[in-house]
């Protein structure tokens, strides 16, 4: 967090901020694109490859390498100030060739704006990406789902790994498009599977009180918490 | 007192005219009387199903009225689990926990299309069936069922209760499945077994 946290309260923007309207007769495709994608454009030139009005809104594909840069000015500049990361999340397409897309909501609470960011992952090359945890720590757990379920690794990520699956779960990425819909083992192996896992050795209470939390609570908590809560038998 | 099964019997249907004396029938029928009439349900509510279960346990429904007053949210004080909505794998370990934490006597319900088969979620993160899980005694089908199907599902569960006999011998027997017993049969001879009946692994919609 470069930037001190300045508190936007509910019904109160920037005063340059436009009023709220209902959009009404929004054209499908064309119309007004967000001003933030001119100012992309200006700032940061070939790395933004393409933008899409769709629906009203607006679509700004850049350059992979550049996403982390492009999402830190997009949150610190003073004339941008998109404070939300509202979803982080990825498309697979049903042609095999066509390239995986990551894709950030990015909402402008201040300037009433709503961004859509996608980077463009080419089949073949590893899919990796930069994470934006440093700048939103809500992508945390956005970026574990989007992991889990499509298996792209977010570089810079502190705890990456399952969220949805459990740890041990062995069968893929289920939402991929080669992932067949019941899975890749058959029933009574991904029965004895799941069995097998055991809950109580990896949600802790300390893991589920995230670290710093854990130093302020008092001392008779620390020393019940502080090798997992017992539970069970 | 006719408490032992005679040899050559099976299952838990036993003859009213056999050795079981006038103490063990009434004294069977006591205990079963006082079960059947405080079964206090351990609910596991996934889905819509807990919103009918919900339902049922309100005043118009009243679940109270067949001595379910109070709902049971420790494994500890319950005699019947009611599963409401499916069980995705990841559960798979909680609900046989909560079902061997559960002291006997206990009696489990499977409640709606989805505890009972996993219905129409039949993909990688569903349970098809929490029967393979822990033992089910009442299924009762729709999706979700009406209070009306819950009610009638606890009636049965009841009159089950009400049948039972302190001399079976087999009726409060859980049986694990242990690796080295002749019960047990390895996953890959499931799959083998059942193939040929559709195993649903084998089987895709959309040819992905």
């Amino acid at each position: 967090m470069s930037t001190p946290f300045v508190p936007v309260l509910a019904g109160e923007a920037a005063p340059e901020a436009p009023s709220p309207v209902t959009p009404t007769k929004v054209p499908y495709r064309g119309g007004q694109a967000n001003p933030t994608a001119g100012d992309l454009r200006a700032t940061f030139g070939n790395a933004v490859t393409h933008v899409d009005v769709v629906w009203g809104e607006t679509t700004v594909v850049v350059d992979r390498a550049r996403v982390h840069d492009i999402v830190q000015w997009l949150h610190d500049d003073a004339t941008q100030r998109y404070d939300y990361c509202s979803d982080i999340t990825a498309v697979e397409f049903r042609d095999a060739e066509r390239a995986i897309e990551v894709v950030w909501h990015l909402r402008s609470i201040p300037f009433r704006r709503f961004l859509r960011l996608k980077a463009v992952l080419p089949k073949g090359q590893p899919l990796e990406i930069a994470s934006v945890w440093d700048i939103y720590r809500g992508a945390d757990w956005l970026e574990r789902e989007c992991y889990d379920m499509f298996g792209i690794r977010f570089i810079g990520h502190p705890d990456l790994r399952r969220i949805l699956m459990w740890e041990q779960y062995r069968e893929g990425f289920p939402l991929r498009k080669d992932f067949p819909l019941r899975g890749r083992f058959s029933r009574s192996e991904q029965l004895r599977q799941a069995l097998a896992q055991n809950p109580e050795a990896k949600y802790s209470m300390e893991e589920l009180s995230i670290a710093e939390a854990f130093e302020d609570l008092p001392a008779d908590m620390k020393d019940r918490l502080g090798t997992g809560e017992k539970v069970g038998e | 007192m006719g408490l032992e099964a005679r040899a050559g019997t099976t299952g838990v249907s036993f003859n009213p005219a056999s050795q079981e004396s006038w103490v063990t029938t009434k004294l069977d029928f006591l205990v079963n009387w006082g079960r059947a009439n405080s079964l206090w349900p351990m609910p596991f509510g996934t889905a819509c199903c807990a919103i009918e279960f919900m339902a049922t346990a309100a005043s118009k429904f009243d679940l109270a009225r067949f001595g379910m007053e109070r709902m049971s949210f420790s494994p500890r004080q319950a005699d019947v689990l009611i599963c409401a909505g499916r069980v995705p794998f990841k559960l798979a370990p909680v609900i046989r926990r909560i079902w061997q934490q559960m002291p006997q006597p206990k009696w489990c319900i499977s409640m709606g299309a989805c505890a009972s088969s996993g219905g129409m979620f039949d993909n990688y993160a569903v349970v098809q069936g929490i029967d393979t899980i822990i033992p089910v005694d009442v299924y009762v089908p729709g999706c979700p069922p009406r209070p009306e199907g819950l009610l009638y599902g606890i009636m049965m569960l009841q009159e089950k209760v009400m049948r039972e006999r302190m001399s079976d011998r087999w009726l409060r027997n859980e049986m694990e499945p242990d690796p080295a017993s002749q019960l047990y049969i390895p996953p890959p001879l499931i799959d083998e077994l059942s193939e040929p009946f559709g195993n649903s692994v084998h089987q895709t919609r959309s040819g992905l």
